[in-house]
């Protein structure tokens, strides 16, 4: 089994979720670049557990997907309140916390 | 009475707490209910502790009474232990007895912003921290109540407090907690090394077996919690700053009650529990206490405000308190204990005066004042009483911390340098000169003389009833203990003379 | 009574709660209560002192019969010899016990606390009756009578008291009476300054007695109890250095409240209280509490100053010095109180003096003698002002020529004076002369000089006086008359005493009730001298007293013939020669001022007085002042500066640091993660190097 390609793959999906999150504004685009980044990780669990034969990557992979589910919804959630308060999905208009 | 015995203590501690979630579920603009109530729990706590003074075994002074050990939490070995001794429960009883006075005196005199829920609440939270601080006898227990009075302290000052309180209660609030901290590390370096966080088990191992620099390591961080609470020279600057701002009842409740846990934690904790760092810390200890004298006394002299007049007062006679300490003798613990509770009820009437002179007169400006025995001749007279109770006149409660504290001096555990703790005996005595100097210069100012212009029409207001109330019973109990010591002395005695002999034991 | 001698302070503590609470109720605000008490004190206390004296019968041995009688035989018949010992009568309970010591409270009834309860009682009652009248329209009328028997309780406590603590605890509390008292009339700046000068120069003093009582404390082995404290200081217990150093700490003691030199100068000033107090605590009781102290443990200082052996030593060097600086200081004095309060410390050296050059009993016939002529010249005094010249106390002003409106007052004075100049055979020659002969024959002849000299001062200083207040010419502006019965009568009983005082210790006629009745047996230095009266001492003393007085009178003659001429020459014509003879009487009145002790004494008490007011008093003042200026540089540039600078530089560096890594805080959420991966980037390439 060639794991090369599926790191590769994975690696790539990375950097482009890395990419979105940082440079995207729109607090949406931001989201669905954390997903691609999940889902390279996920791409990585299930290439080791297949490459190792064994199954806790299997598992962490459902684990990932339960919790990538469930941080999309507070995300939408917040991103939601977000431009209802500010009528725009920008992030960067949201720095309050700035110290 | 078993079961009184098995849960006095308890109650003690968490009675207050009950009312406090009383009170806290009343709503706002129930006033009247919200006094009731916390009077009313303050009293049935007050009960507790005469039902106490009543089952105490008094021909056993020096052991531990009334004991309750539960575990408490298993992995770090905690209990929960509570225990009361002749040491402790002057201190209990005294902090039983003020909080109620306390309340009584609040009735009417509710400070801006007024919220009177609150700040009867924060006052019971108080007596939490404060009774079980003088009970607990395991050490995280101890730590937790200690820690507990900052929380209400911070926004008594804070909150109520006078123009300049978000500094003092800050200023208040981060150099305890400093002190804390360094104490907790004590704490722990204990249990890793002694594997235990209970008091009399820590006694009873002493630190004979800890080397030399750790347990004077230990003895060190101890040091600065305790001494930073005293307040001792150079760590009082908090104090003045806290008692100015403070509204009149958390000024009374702070010099009456608060500076006696950190000396409470020098007797109970740190000298038992380290005998030995104690005989090395003892001449510093002694040299610190009596610049704080001198030094108290000085500050005082330059003061224009009374009521930080009284604080700096604070800082010279807890240095009596800390001089008998440091000698690690019977007499001077005993002195100690009694300067501690003379100092609770004089200097917190002193405060009491001073928040209704602030009331009446709207200042607290000395050099505004003048002639309060002409408009306010009871209050001046109760103002003089106090002024000679505070310089340590004989027959009266003063005295008897001072006097007792100088004579141990001449004398200190076997051992200890004498020729040091001989000539802070003299600086001491020295002390009661200018003691009596700025208090005698205080009541000058504003007792004697002719009224100001200022208020020379102005309707001035005696003695109000509910200060009557709340006055009295502290002044009946300045001049009983003033005429006779024994009261105090007979309980502590027993105590104070076993952590004496065991220092003794272990000195060279 | 003598087991329950614990009833005679217990009186006036009670009436002093009762007038404090009830007395404004009562129809005589309160002053009928405290006579009352004082008065059922003063019988105790005169049924407490025969039983003494028939105690001391009885262990001598002799057929006791009725105790009066036996006074009354021994008043004129030499009694028995020999070492007989008579125990004190010592009855105390527990007060407190600490650190292995019992303390106990009680009371040591012997022939010394006898004598002092007499006179304490004796003379604080007449001066509760004598306060009726001179205080009648006193707007704290009640308050002043609920402070005379607080007084009088605190100074019947230390008389009593069995142990030094007891005697710690009433020697503060009558400085206490003496500052609410002083400051009676606290409206005025300069009586509340007065009241705080007595208080805190006698607390000076108080840190000697209180570091001395520690001494004494663990020197006699950890004891209070004076019996045991003397027997340990005449053993010599614990090395002689110890005593030495006690000793010393009591001796200042005893200076801050007997007003001895350097620490006298709040006395003079304590004037500005009422007369009746003056003479009730700063001439006749309170003042000599030093005294008695000294008197009570004598063994230290016997031991400490070892003043067996002769020579020089502090307690009668202090009291000599006294005498001399009090003596002069009294010349240049025109208010008459003030001359008192000189000749009172000046009075009090004779007392001290006597303690340091070992003569117990003259010290404490002295004391007994002096607290009535003292006592009755204040009150003397009192009268004057409250008759003669309007409520003023000035001599040259508001008095003059009295002797004709207040014959009472004149007379008393009179008795009071020369019996104060030591004039046989009143009570001031037979204590005095007790002195210096005891002086003289231990070897201290250069204290019998000294005393010599006081005496010759006393006697001048009294007759310049006695000459402006009662002769010459009334120079107030009111209408003297004599006072009232309320007065006089109290003036009476003392000048009474004045005359007969002497001759309960009159050696000359072998009458010593004081050795026998009063000197202790027990713990006492066993051979404290004795002393075989010395006639041509005595004639010198008095013949010195009688020089003075008579150059006084000389001048006294001289002035009304110059003042008869005066009145001729005003009366025949206005002309240079009466305008000189005004300016002379003002001259005379300098040089009467001047003359008597020659001219030296104008010098050099001016000097004197000029060191005291500036100097001694100035240093008082200055330490004062230094205190406060001390302590504002010590508040505002140590405290509030260093101390309080270090804490809030820490807080202030704290912030500043926060201030530094403040842009980090910026609050966007992909700064943030752009931070975690830059983080973890480094992380990684770090583990990628060093991994």
């Amino acid at each position: 089994m060639i794991l090369n390609q599926f790191l590769i793959l994975a690696a790539i999906l990375f950097c482009i979720g890395v990419y979105g999150v940082l440079a995207r504004r729109n607090g949406v685009l931001v989201l669905m670049s954390v997903e691609l980044m999940l889902n390279a990780v996920n791409i990585n669990l299930i290439a080791f557990s297949a490459y190792l034969r064994s199954s806790a990557g299997d598992v962490f992979a459902l684990f990932v997907i339960t919790i990538a589910a469930a941080e999309v919804g507070v995300g939408l959630a917040i991103v939601l309140l977000i431009y209802r308060n500010l009528h725009s999905p920008d992030l960067d208009r949201v720095e309050q916390l700035k110290g | 009475m078993n079961w009184f015995d098995d849960w006095a203590l308890t109650l003690a501690i968490f009675l207050p707490a009950l009312g406090l979630g009383i009170v806290l579920m009343l709503p706002k603009a129930e006033e009247q209910l919200a006094k009731v109530v916390a009077l009313g729990t303050s009293l049935v706590t007050l009960a507790v502790g005469i039902g106490i003074l009543a089952e105490f075994d008094y021909g056993k002074a020096g052991r531990l009474q009334f004991n309750v050990d539960e575990p408490w939490i298993k992995v770090i070995n905690a209990h929960y232990h509570l225990g009361l001794d002749g040491i402790s429960l002057p201190m209990l009883i005294l902090s039983m007895f003020i909080t109620v006075l306390c309340i009584i005196y609040s009735w009417n005199h509710f400070p801006e912003p007024h919220n009177v829920k609150g700040f009867l609440a924060l006052i019971l939270l108080l007596e939490v921290g404060m009774n079980g601080t003088f009970l607990a006898e395991d050490l995280i227990l101890f730590f937790i109540f200690f820690e507990i009075v900052l929380l209400p302290m911070f926004f008594m000052i804070g909150v109520w407090g006078g123009p300049n309180r978000e500094y003092a209660s800050i200023k208040f609030f981060l150099f305890t907690l400093f002190g804390s901290a360094l104490m907790l590390l004590g704490f722990l370096a204990l249990f890793f090394l002694q594997g235990s966080f209970q008091i009399p088990t820590l006694a009873a191992l002493g630190d004979g077996n800890l080397a030399e620099t750790t347990r004077l390591l230990i003895f060190g961080g101890l040091f600065l919690g305790f001494a930073i609470k005293v307040p001792m020279f150079p760590f009082h600057t908090w104090l003045p700053d806290a008692h100015t701002e403070a509204p009149t009842v958390g000024s009374v409740l702070l010099a009456a009650i608060l500076l006696k846990l950190g000396t409470y934690g020098f007797i109970r904790i740190a000298i038992p529990i380290l005998p030995h760092a104690a005989r090395i810390w003892a001449p510093w200890i002694g040299l610190l206490a009596v610049i704080g004298i001198i030094y108290g006394a000085f500050c005082c002299l330059a003061q224009t405000d009374m009521k930080r007049l009284i604080a700096f007062s604070s800082v010279s006679h807890m240095g009596f308190v800390m001089l008998g300490i440091a000698t690690l003798t019977s007499f001077g613990i005993n002195a100690a204990i009694f300067g501690m509770v003379a100092h609770g009820l004089i200097t917190g009437m002193l405060f009491f005066i001073g928040g209704s002179v602030q009331h009446t007169f709207g200042t607290r400006e000395m050099g505004r004042l003048g002639g309060l025995l002409k408009q306010a001749p009871k209050m001046g007279w109760i103002l003089g009483f106090c002024a000679m109770a505070s310089l340590g006149l004989p027959g009266l409660a003063g005295f008897w911390g001072e006097f007792p504290a100088v004579l141990s001096a001449y004398q200190p555990s076997h051992g200890l340098s004498t020729d040091a703790f001989r000539t802070f005996m003299v600086i001491a005595a020295v002390g009661t000169v200018l003691a009596a100097g700025y208090l005698l210069w205080m009541y000058q100012r504003v007792a004697f003389g002719e009224p100001k212009p200022e208020f020379a029409n102005a309707h001035i207001h005696d003695v109000t009833t509910v200060e009557w109330i709340a006055w009295t019973p502290i002044l009946l109990m300045i001049v009983a203990l003033g005429v006779y010591p024994d009261i105090i002395f007979s309980l502590t005695n027993d105590g104070a003379t076993h952590i004496a002999n065991l220092v003794k034991a272990v000195g060279g | 009574m003598l087991e329950y001698a614990w009833i005679i302070p217990a009186i006036p503590v009670l009436s002093f709660v009762v007038i404090l609470f009830f007395g404004k109720k009562m129809p005589k605000g309160g002053s009928e209560i405290g006579i009352f008490a004082v008065g059922t004190s003063f019988m105790l206390a005169c049924i407490t002192a025969v039983q003494w004296f028939q105690r001391v019968e009885n262990a001598s041995g002799k057929s006791g019969g009725a105790a009066l009688s036996a006074f009354g035989k021994g008043l004129f018949a030499r009694a028995g010899e020999g070492g007989v010992i008579v125990q004190p009568v010592v009855s105390t309970v527990r007060w407190f016990q600490m650190g292995g010591v019992t303390v106990s409270i009680g009371t040591r009834i012997d022939g010394l606390a006898v004598m002092m309860l007499f006179v304490v009682t004796l003379i604080s009652l007449l001066v509760h009756i004598y306060s009726t009248a001179y205080l009648h329209d006193d707007v704290r009328f009640t308050y002043y009578y609920a402070a005379l028997s607080l007084f009088t309780a605190s100074m019947l406590t230390l008389v009593v008291a069995s142990n030094t603590l007891q005697l710690l605890v009433g020697w503060e509390l009558v400085g206490l009476c003496s500052f609410m008292l002083i400051g009676h009339w606290w409206e005025e700046q300069a009586n509340t300054n007065a009241a705080l000068k007595a208080f805190l120069t006698t607390r000076t003093g108080d840190v000697g007695l209180m570091i001395g009582v520690i001494i004494t404390f663990f020197a006699a082995n950890q004891s209070f109890d004076i019996g045991k404290v003397n027997a340990s200081a005449l053993a010599g217990l614990n090395g002689h250095t110890i005593w030495l150093v006690g000793a010393s700490c009591l001796l200042i003691g005893i200076i801050g409240k007997s007003g001895q030199f350097p620490l006298h100068t709040w006395l003079p000033d304590a004037m500005a209280g009422p007369t009746p107090v003056s003479a009730l605590i700063h001439a006749a009781t309170m003042v000599v509490a030093g005294v008695y102290l000294g008197a009570r443990v004598y063994g230290v200082f016997w031991q400490g100053f070892s003043i067996h052996s002769g020579g020089l030593n502090a307690m009668a060097i202090v009291g000599g010095i006294t005498i001399l600086i009090g003596a002069a200081l009294a010349f240049v004095q025109d208010d008459i109180k003030k001359v008192l309060a000189y000749s009172t410390i000046s009075q009090l050296g004779y007392m001290v003096m006597a303690l340091g050059v070992g003569s117990w009993v003259g010290a404490v016939f002295h004391l007994f003698t002096h607290a009535f002529f003292k006592a009755l010249l204040f009150l003397g005094a009192g009268s004057v002002a409250h008759s003669g010249s309007h409520h003023s106390f000035d001599m040259k002003k508001d008095m003059g020529g009295l002797r004709k409106y207040m014959p009472v007052t004149f007379i008393t004075f009179m008795i009071g004076s020369i019996a104060l100049a030591g004039i046989f055979p009143l009570a001031g020659f037979w204590s005095k002369d007790e002195i210096l002969a005891t002086a003289g024959q231990n070897g201290f002849e250069l204290f019998t000089v000294v005393g010599l000299i006081g005496a010759l001062m006393t006697a001048a200083y009294m007759t310049r006086c006695v000459y402006l207040t009662f002769f010459g010419e009334y120079r107030g502006h009111h209408h003297p008359k004599e006072s009232p019965k309320a007065i006089t009568i109290p003036l009476i009983v003392l000048a009474g005493f004045s005359v007969i005082a002497g001759f309960a210790n009159a050696s000359l006629f072998d009458i010593e009730k004081f050795k026998q009745y009063i000197e202790p047996t027990v713990a006492f230095p066993k051979n404290i001298f004795g002393v075989d009266f010395d006639i041509g001492l005595a004639a010198l003393s008095v013949g010195i007293a009688l020089t003075a007085i008579g150059i006084a009178a000389a001048f006294w003659i001289e002035r009304k013939e110059l003042k008869g001429l005066k009145g001729l020459t005003e009366r025949s014509s206005v002309l240079k020669a009466g305008h000189t003879f005004l300016v002379n009487k003002y001259y005379l009145d300098y040089l009467y001022t001047d003359v008597i002790v020659g001219g030296i004494k104008g010098p050099i008490a001016r000097a004197s007085y000029w060191v005291n007011m500036n100097i001694i008093d100035g240093v008082i003042n200055g330490v004062g002042k230094g205190a406060t200026v001390i302590g504002r540089v010590v508040y505002r540039d140590i405290d509030q500066l260093v101390v309080d600078g270090a804490v809030n530089g820490i807080a202030r560096e704290t912030d500043q640091a926060g201030g530094l890594l403040r842009p980090l805080q910026s609050g966007r959420v992909q700064r943030y993660a752009l931070m975690l991966f830059a983080a973890v980037g480094l992380i990684a390439l770090a583990l990628a190097i060093f991994g």
